[in-house]
């Protein structure tokens, strides 16, 4: 069997488990689900009317399966709020929380390559320090904060930045990266935070390697040594975790599309939970869940393609 | 990867390693630094009542938005409420909010992870598979799904985030339980006839206290972050209650005519998260010989 679908047949377990438990988590609300979503003051006719559109009135396990065939079929309902299918909502938000993701991933990436290797060449030494210390903060540094502060001194300061709102791709790159770049900075600072020090952990364990004893011993440059052999092995174990951020990234999206006003999956979410609109906090999660699910199957795939030593035998 | 991120690898240069040197011991910096803002945060959190200098949820329309000052060292907010007031008994939902969802996650977690490990077999896929499915899920997507079931609030949150961190103790419980059941002790305790839950309890649990310890340290910085974050979006810690991640909340509508508002908390935030992640650095130092720098 290929590897993707033997891959895939793995990752299903997985996908099962997490529409299981979105499912179950918003049929266990304490209460009368249809009162929740309607309010105290609903008509008897509505709460009615969406008992039986939601088939309240029949067993879980029955309502589980139909979901799941609905799920699969890419039909997620629609919103009470938005009168819309929540399918079209979510598509209609999806570039936007990607493009956060995507932006943080490379301002993540960005910072902690060259400062983890620098580091590393120096280890111990007190721009070494400096940069652990760095990455402590960093780490501790809440991103929604970050975002907040950035807003307070850089978007009030240079009129470069937007205080609020998104521009789609669509409408020039230029203005795509002038909303993108502080809610990007914000969510990636405490991922390039992490992604630091796995740069410079692993870099400097791959110069303790013997490949790199007998290059030094050929007499090649230390920088060299560094950029050829060191940094190609070195990165190996980044690359991978660097793609697994992504996926976390998209987590981290939700905060900071509520500092920085973005009309993003995560803000559809929480909108949905103010307004107890579950069809769409279902929807949203689930889309959310499934990606980072696939995008972990998306990077094993890749470790495998970038290092041949890899197998899944 | 955890191994990794370590940064005990002691090389300077490409190179080749110089001559072993005289063992030196370092003092474990980041255990000294982390005991002392955590236990700063939890006195001050304890000692509140007494630290406060008003109370926090008096509001008083005379004093709304105050910069610092001498009679409100940190300002006040929209409401004439004392920031500094807010923060420390902030610091009472963070502490209360962190141990609660460690000890349900802790408490949950290594359960199952002994269980599963320990008893290995169909159990252990069928737990495994679960834990993986949840593990599937960003924590904080994970953490706002069980609030949007539950409600807002601060008991949910606090079950919340304590659910997210099932799935943490749960593997590190059960890695060390597999490690642990072929070992000496636990044959041996098999044999002269002692009972499962004995094995796990008695022999078993003692053996890996010291990596969970460094996991609930970890942990709590993890679940102080995850409650100001569900209280920034609304969704933990509800008004007039003051927490941390509310207070930023609260911030977001007067930005950029009451900065100060936005400033404290989120210094309040990092420096719990760092001490929290100092203390589990410094703690896997003297635990873990085998990562202890300069020995």
């Amino acid at each position: 069997m290929p590897l993707v679908a033997r891959r895939l047949l793995a990752v299903a377990p997985t996908v099962l488990v997490v529409a299981t438990v979105t499912f179950l988590a918003l049929q266990v609300i304490p209460g009368d689900i249809a009162q929740v979503m309607l309010g105290v003051d609903a008509r008897p006719e509505d709460l009615a009317r969406l008992r039986r559109e939601f088939g309240l009135d029949r067993p879980l396990v029955l309502r589980y399966l139909e979901w799941l065939g609905h799920l699969a079929r890419g039909d997620l309902g629609t919103s009470i709020t938005y009168r819309e299918p929540v399918a079209r909502l979510i598509v209609a938000r999806m570039p936007v929380t990607l493009s956060v993701a995507l932006g943080a991933m490379v301002v993540a990436v960005g910072v902690a390559l060259p400062l983890g290797v620098i580091a590393a060449r120096r280890a111990w030494s007190p721009g070494d320090l400096a940069v652990l210390a760095g990455s402590q903060l960093g780490l501790a540094i809440p991103t929604f904060w970050l975002g907040i502060l950035l807003l307070l001194g850089l978007a009030a300061a240079v009129p470069l930045f937007p205080l609020q709102g998104y521009a789609a791709f669509s409408a020039g790159p230029a203005e795509w990266l002038r909303h993108l770049t502080l809610p990007a900075v914000a969510l990636g600072t405490e991922r390039a935070a992490a992604l630091v020090r796995l740069v410079r952990g692993s870099v400097l364990e791959e110069m303790t390697r013997d490949y790199v004893r007998t290059a030094r011993g050929k007499g090649l440059a230390a920088a060299v040594v560094l950029r050829r052999h060191v940094l190609r092995n070195a990165l190996i174990p980044v690359l991978t975790v660097a793609g697994l951020q992504l996926g976390y990234l998209m987590g981290g999206t939700i905060v900071i599309e509520q500092v920085f006003g973005l009309p993003g999956l995560g803000r559809l979410l929480l909108q949905g939970i103010y307004a107890r609109d579950l069809v769409v906090v279902q929807g949203a999660v689930i889309t959310i869940a499934l990606t980072f699910a696939l995008l972990n199957l998306a990077i094993d795939l890749l470790y495998t393609a970038v290092d041949p030593r890899i197998t899944y035998d | 990867m955890a191994l990794l991120e370590r940064e005990g690898w002691p090389t300077s240069s490409l190179a080749p390693p110089a001559p072993a040197r005289a063992p030196r011991r370092r003092a474990n910096l980041p255990l000294l630094v982390g005991a002392a803002l955590v236990a700063c945060i939890a006195v001050s959190a304890a000692l509140a009542p007494w630290l406060a200098p008003r109370d926090p949820t008096a509001i008083d329309p005379a004093a709304r938005l105050l910069p610092p000052g001498p009679g409100h060292p940190l300002g006040t907010d929209r409401l004439g409420r004392d920031v500094l007031s807010r923060i420390l008994y902030g610091g009472r939902v963070a502490v209360v909010v962190g141990a609660v969802a460690v000890a349900i996650g802790a408490g949950a977690g290594v359960t199952l992870g002994l269980v599963s490990g320990y008893r290995a077999g169909w159990l252990d896929a069928l737990l495994m598979r679960a834990i993986d499915g949840l593990m599937a899920f960003p924590a904080l997507l994970l953490a706002i799904l069980v609030v949007a079931s539950l409600g807002p609030g601060h008991v949910q949150a606090m079950t919340a985030i304590g659910i997210v961190l099932i799935p943490v103790f749960a593997r590190l419980a059960r890695a060390q339980a597999l490690a642990a059941r072929a070992q000496e002790f636990v044959l041996a305790a098999r044999a002269v006839g002692a009972r499962d839950l004995r094995i796990i309890a008695v022999h078993i649990l003692p053996n890996i206290a010291g990596p969970l310890l460094i996991q609930a340290t970890v942990a709590f910085s993890g679940a102080v972050l995850a409650e100001a974050s569900l209280s920034y979006l609304g969704l933990g810690t509800q008004p007039p209650t003051p927490s941390w991640g509310g207070m930023l909340q609260e911030a977001r509508d007067v930005l950029f005519v009451g900065a100060w508002m936005a400033v404290w908390p989120g210094l309040a935030i990092a420096a719990a998260v760092l001490g929290w992640n100092l203390l589990g650095d410094g703690l896997r130092d003297l635990l873990d010989p085998r990562l202890r720098r300069g020995v």
